[in-house]
C-alpha cells in the first residue's frame, strides 16, 4: 500500500516515517505539537510497513527537527527515518541514531538521585540498544520502559 | 601502571590496579596508623563535608589525615551552615575546593560525590551518598579480607539488608573483580536490587540467593553481618522474626570452616552476640582499625603528585 494515500502530500516539511507502532503520539510531543499548533499535521498509525509489521507515520508542513528533538526520537523510537521534503520531493533522508550518552532530555526516574534535587546539573545517561536501556550517570538507576514520560 | 584515579566516587571507577597499589601503600603505613610519626601531608589541608551524621567514617578520614601530618577542616553541622541557606551542594564544593586541597563528602543523594567532582578543582572523596556508593568502607572491607584471609577465589556471604545497605553494594561489585562466589542472605523484601546482580552475573561470578543464613555456615570463608534497620519494616513484628532469624551466635558457629573470618561494617545492634566476639572467628574490630591506613594509602595517592602539576 502507498502511504501516500493515506495522509495529504507536503510541499516542504518533514516525514518521520518508520516510527515505532504507538509512538506517534510521543513523536508530536517531542516535536512540540498540540492543540495550540497552527501547522499542518498529518498523523498515521498501525500502517502496514513495507517490510514486516506496523509503523506510526507524522508529517508536518513548514518545519525541520533540531538534533535535541532527532534525539528524542531515537530513544522511543530507534529505527524511525526522518525525510526532508521540498517542493513535494524527498531531498534527503537519514535514519535516527541513538546517542551513547545523553544529556538534559531525560528526566532520571529516582526521587533520590542529585539531578532531582535542585542541583544547577543536568540530567546524563549511557544509553544501550536492544532494548533502549538508560543508566543514570549519577544514581546508575535504569531506565527500560516509558522512556516517553521521562522526556524532560 | 600507577594509580589513575582523581577522584574516589564509585568502586566501579577502580581497576584492579588501582585496589591492588592502594593496599600495598596501606600495608605499608599500617605502623602510621598506629602511631608511627609520619609527615607525608604535611601542609596538607582535607576538607570533611558530612551533610549527614557519621562519626565513625568522620573520624577515620580525620585520624587518618591527622596521622599523616596533614590537617582537616570540618563543615560543621548542617543546620550552622550556609546549607540550611539553600546554597546548593555545587556551589559549596566550589568554595570549599578553595580552601582545601582535598574533600571528603557525605550527602543523603544519590550521585551527589559524582556530581561534586564534576564542579571540584581538588580531589573528592565519596564517603557515602544516600543508598549509592561508600568506595572506601568498601575498599577497608575489601583489604580486611585480603589481610585476614585472602582475595582470590574466595566465597563470601553478604547478610542482612542486601537491599538498601550501600556497604554491601560496593563490596559485591569489588569482590566480582576478584572472581568471588558471593552468597546474597536476606529477608525476601530485602534482597539485593535486580540491577547490581545483574551487573554481578555479567561479570561471570557465581551468585547465589537464599533467605537462609544456615545454607551458607560451611560453605564461606567470610561471613559479612550488616544491620538490618527496623524502620524497614511496616510491622513491628515482621522486624523482630527477620532481626531474629539473623542474629549470630557463637553456638552457630561448630560446623563453619577453620578460616572463616566474620566482619560487620559496625555500629552492631544485636547481629552478632558477643559471644562472637571471643571466637578466632571474630574480624570486625580489626576491620575498623584497617580503616585507617586504607583511607591514609587514599589520601596520599590522591594528594601526592598534585604539587607537581
Ligand atoms: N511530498 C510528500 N508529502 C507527504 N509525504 C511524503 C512526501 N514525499 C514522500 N513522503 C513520504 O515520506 C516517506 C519517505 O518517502 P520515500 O519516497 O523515500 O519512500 P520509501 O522509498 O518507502 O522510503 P523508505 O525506504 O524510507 O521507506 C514515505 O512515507 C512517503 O510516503
Ligand atoms: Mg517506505
Ligand atoms: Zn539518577
Amino acid at each position: 500500500m502507498k502511504d501516500g494515500l493515506l495522509i495529504r502530500s507536503i510541499e516542504h516539511g518533514t516525514v518521520i516515517d518508520h516510527i515505532t507502532a504507538g509512538q506517534a503520539l510521543s513523536v508530536m510531543r517531542i516535536i512540540g505539537i498540540n492543540n495550540g499548533t497552527s501547522a499542518v499535521v498529518s498523523v498515521a498509525m498501525n500502517v502496514p510497513g513495507e517490510e514486516m509489521g506496523l509503523k506510526d507515520i507524522v508529517k508536518i508542513e513548514g518545519r525541520e527537527l533540531d538534533s535535541r528533538e532527532v534525539d528524542k526520537i531515537s530513544l522511543i523510537s530507534p529505527d524511525a527515518t526522518i525525510n526532508i521534503i521540498r517542493d513535494y520531493d524527498v531531498v534527503s533522508k537519514y535514519t535516527v541514531e541513538l546517542p551513547s550518552e545523553i544529556r538534559g532530555i531525560v528526566r532520571c526516574r529516582n526521587p533520590n538521585c542529585i539531578t532531582n534535587t535542585g542541583e544547577p546539573v543536568a540530567s546524563a545517561f549511557t544509553v544501550a540498544k536492544d532494548p533502549v536501556t538508560l543508566r543514570c550517570r549519577y544514581c546508575d538507576h535504569i531506565i527500560l520502559s516509558d522512556i516517553a514520560e521521562q522526556l524532560i | 601502571m600507577s594509580f589513575s584515579l582523581r577522584h574516589v566516587i564509585s568502586m566501579k571507577d577502580f581497576t584492579r590496579e588501582d585496589i591492588d597499589e592502594i593496599f600495598e601503600l596501606a600495608e605499608r603505613l599500617e605502623r602510621v596508623a598506629s602511631g608511627v610519626p609520619c609527615r607525608l601531608l604535611e601542609d596538607k589541608l582535607l576538607a570533611l563535608l558530612f551533610y549527614e551524621p557519621s562519626t565513625r567514617t568522620r573520624l577515620s578520614f580525620d585520624a587518618a589525615m591527622k596521622r599523616l601530618g596533614g590537617a582537616s577542616i570540618d563543615l560543621g553541622s548542617v543546620e550552622a551552615s550556609s546549607v540550611a541557606k539553600g546554597e546548593t551542594l555545587a556551589d559549596t564544593i566550589r568554595v570549599v575546593g578553595g580552601y582545601a586541597d582535598a574533600i571528603v563528602l557525605r550527602h543523603p543523594s544519590e550521585g551527589a560525590a559524582r556530581m561534586a567532582s564534576e564542579y571540584s578543582r581538588v580531589p573528592v572523596v565519596n564517603a557515602g551518598d544516600g543508598v549509592g556508593h561508600h568506595p572506601t568502607q568498601t575498599l577497608l572491607d575489601l583489604y580486611t579480607i585480603k589481610r585476614e584471609n585472602r582475595l582470590d577465589g574466595i566465597s563470601v556471604a553478604l547478610v542482612g539488608d542486601l537491599r538498601y545497605g550501600r556497604t554491601v553494594h560496593s563490596l559485591a561489585y569489588a569482590l566480582a573483580l576478584y572472581g568471588a562466589r558471593i552468597y546474597l542472605v536476606s529477608p525476601p523484601q530485602l534482597r539485593m536490587p535486580e540491577h547490581i546482580k545483574s551487573d554481578l552475573l555479567e561479570s561471570n561470578i557465581v551468585v547465589e540467593e537464599t533467605s537462609r543464613l544456615e545454607d551458607v555456615f560451611e560453605s564461606v570463608n567470610v561471613l559479612y553481618m550488616t544491620r538490618i534497620q527496623r524502620e524497614r519494616f511496616a510491622e513491628p513484628s515482621e522486624y523482630l522474626a527477620v532481626a531474629g532469624s539473623y542474629r549470630l551466635t557463637s553456638e552457630m558457629l561448630s560446623g563453619v570452616r577453620d578460616d572463616l573470618i566474620i566482619m560487620h561494617p559496625l555500629p552492631r545492634v544485636g547481629e552478632i552476640d558477643s559471644s562472637v566476639d571471643e571466637t578466632p572467628y571474630a574480624r570486625y574490630f580489626k576491620q575498623s582499625f584497617y580503616g585507617v591506613p586504607v583511607r591514609m594509602a587514599l589520601l596520599v595517592k590522591l594528594l601526592e603528585g598534585r604539587d607537581l602539576v
